[in-house]
């Protein structure tokens, strides 16, 4: 059986140093993954590969079966393969709304003649309300025609994701989504990656906030110096020895 | 009905304006029409966030390939200028081929070069282009009558109804694109182009776009001057106008869709009554420079910032730029 997205023998080389050596994993379809192991084990390396925003120098990123490695970015989210970014990266001069209505390009594929014409009504509702249903997905509808700069720090976490939604993917890619959120916030995020996964999209997220991953990821994979270390559930990953060595040097706790 | 009011206001305007003008004056009204079209035009490249040194070049494409279709082929003079914007279009699109690997600075110095590069292969070849001297008695458009109204293109009220009509329909067309989710994507790119791309957007398709479509207005606007003035020739399209149409766009601001138009007309008419009718008018060049550099340090938002402060009981149309500096 072809797996849903499998990462095989990745390979990335930057001049004399190889961020990622070797890594494979697969991602079975509906469940949230995590990526997780200590600073500069190559984890957002492996995620911009993955995104088609590096091309691999070695091994493939296959969707089911295809292989999707050193396609360009868009290409790769045509495919339903669609990424946030690490910090709060926005249209921050555009509103709310105008950021989501770019998510639904995708969807609704805007045609320059028929938009001159204005034979594209229905195309723009469509979006206008695919656009709503992701800003009430994630709480945003009474912010929409705020300017994305404006908000707070969650709420633009919140947002990006938000676009990402917006364009039906299969897969999310999420970079470091709990980064600078309270525990409140976090708890939140939680309960919509929760919700995205019931929506069946399969979730695949580079993080760490151990507490998030550890009550979050179905299946979570760990690596160290570019190189894959272990894998399994949270449990699993908790009392590994090869983690704990890895994150501590040989210390009892992870989190 | 306001609209509507307001649209017949303007046409009312639009058809009175040259009565009250002399001959000379009615001349550069013909111009002005063609330089709106111009920056306008040059307006939807800048959504995208690349600012082009070709655009003026990119005119006389339009100019020079209407003039030879008319005059060397026989090709009817309206067609023949929707021809001259279609090869600067696609000009413009054999062009983004080397210029979109570069962005920001270096796209504004390649397509400085690309532009010279054109010119000067003008200058060089004298078949067909006619080397340094140009292009001398292209045919003028031909004289029609719609009934109420006989247009005599000798007359230069007749040339500015013309070319305004076309101008007019041409910005309406911009106007729409730019409203348009295709007008939003080209925010998008200029915004954040990674997450554009994300967002399944063809970043090079979506520049090339805009370039294609500014080019090909560029390119129209040219061939209205062509057929106008009679006579074409490589330094009219030189980066000295560039700096016009730039200056009319940093002065204007480009926020908005009426803020280079904005730019223009006052320029326009601070350089024809005012510069002219005092005598100033050999330094020009000083004083274009001396607004641009003020207008850069007391009004960075152009003159569409103060018209916005005019109407500040309406909200901001959600995108606030401030390219003026750049």
């Amino acid at each position: 059986m072809t797996q849903f997205l499998e990462v095989d023998n990745l390979t990335m080389r930057f001049g004399g140093l190889t961020a990622v050596d070797g890594l494979s994993f697969k991602v079975n379809h509906g469940e949230i993954h995590g990526l997780i192991g200590p600073n500069g084990a190559g984890k957002t390396t492996t995620f911009n590969m993955i995104s088609g925003f590096y091309t691999p120098t070695e091994g493939q990123v296959r969707l089911r079966g295809e292989n999707i490695s050193g396609l360009k970015m868009y290409e790769v989210a045509r495919r339903g393969v669609v990424r946030t970014f690490q910090h709060s990266t926005l249209f921050a001069e555009l509103s709310v709304m105008d950021n989501v209505l770019v998510g639904t390009h995708m969807p609704f594929r805007p045609n320059i003649f028929a938009a001159i014409v204005g034979w594209d009504k229905d195309d723009r509702h469509g979006a206008e309300a695919r656009a709503r249903e992701a800003l009430e997905f994630f709480g945003l509808d009474h912010l929409r025609n705020d300017l994305a700069g404006d908000l707070s720090h969650g709420h633009q976490r919140a947002l990006g994701m938000a676009v990402a939604y917006a364009s039906h993917p299969d897969v999310m890619l999420l970079d470091e989504p709990f980064t600078g959120m309270n525990p409140e916030e976090t708890r939140q995020m939680m309960g919509l990656m929760r919700k995205l996964r019931e929506d069946g999209i399969t979730i695949l997220l580079v993080e760490h906030d151990m507490q998030a991953i550890m009550g979050l990821c179905d299946t979570i994979t760990c690596m160290s110096f570019g190189k894959f270390l272990a894998e399994g559930n949270a449990e699993e990953i908790r009392h590994h020895p090869a983690v704990i060595e890895a994150y501590l040097g040989g210390a009892r706790h992870v989190a | 009905m306001r609209n509507l009011i307001i649209l017949l206001a303007a046409v009312a305007a639009f058809l009175a304006l040259p009565h009250g003008l002399s001959f000379s004056q009615q001349e550069v009204l013909v111009f002005l029409t063609i330089n709106i079209l111009l920056v306008s035009s040059y307006r939807l490249l800048t959504l995208t966030g690349e600012w082009s040194l070709g655009h003026v070049v990119i005119m006389g494409v339009g100019a020079y390939a209407s003039a030879l279709f008319s005059k060397k082929l026989g090709v009817y003079v309206p067609v023949s200028i929707l021809l001259g914007g279609g090869t600067a279009a696609l000009l413009a699109v054999l062009l983004s081929f080397p210029l979109f690997r570069m962005k920001g600075f270096y796209f504004l110095i390649g397509s400085f070069a690309a532009g010279e590069i054109i010119r000067l292969l003008w200058k060089r070849f004298r078949d067909p282009f006619g080397g340094a001297k140009g292009i001398k008695g292209i045919d003028p458009m031909p004289d029609f009558s719609i009934g109420i109204y006989d247009f005599d293109f000798f007359e230069p009220i007749s040339y500015y109804y013309m070319s305004g009509a076309v101008v007019a329909f041409c910005l309406w067309i911009l106007w729409r694109i730019e409203k348009s989710p295709v007008g939003l994507t080209f925010h998008a790119v200029h915004w954040q182009d990674k997450l554009a791309e994300a967002s399944g957007v063809n970043l090079r398709a979506y520049r090339t776009l805009a370039f294609a479509i500014a080019s090909g207005f560029a390119g129209i606007g040219g061939a209205l001057l062509a057929h106008y003035i009679g006579t074409i020739n490589p330094n009219s399209f030189d980066v000295e106008v560039m700096v016009f149409v730039l200056t009319w766009a940093i002065v204007g601001g480009t926020a908005t869709f009426y803020g280079p138009i904005l730019g223009c007309i006052v320029l326009t008419v601070l350089n024809e009554i005012i510069l002219r009718e005092m005598g100033f008018e050999q330094m020009r060049p000083l004083i274009y420079g001396a607004i641009m550099i003020l207008s850069i340090l007391f009004m960075p938002k152009g003159l569409e910032s103060i018209v916005q402060r005019i109407f500040s009981r309406r909200a901001p149309d959600g995108v606030v730029k401030q390219e003026a500096a750049e």
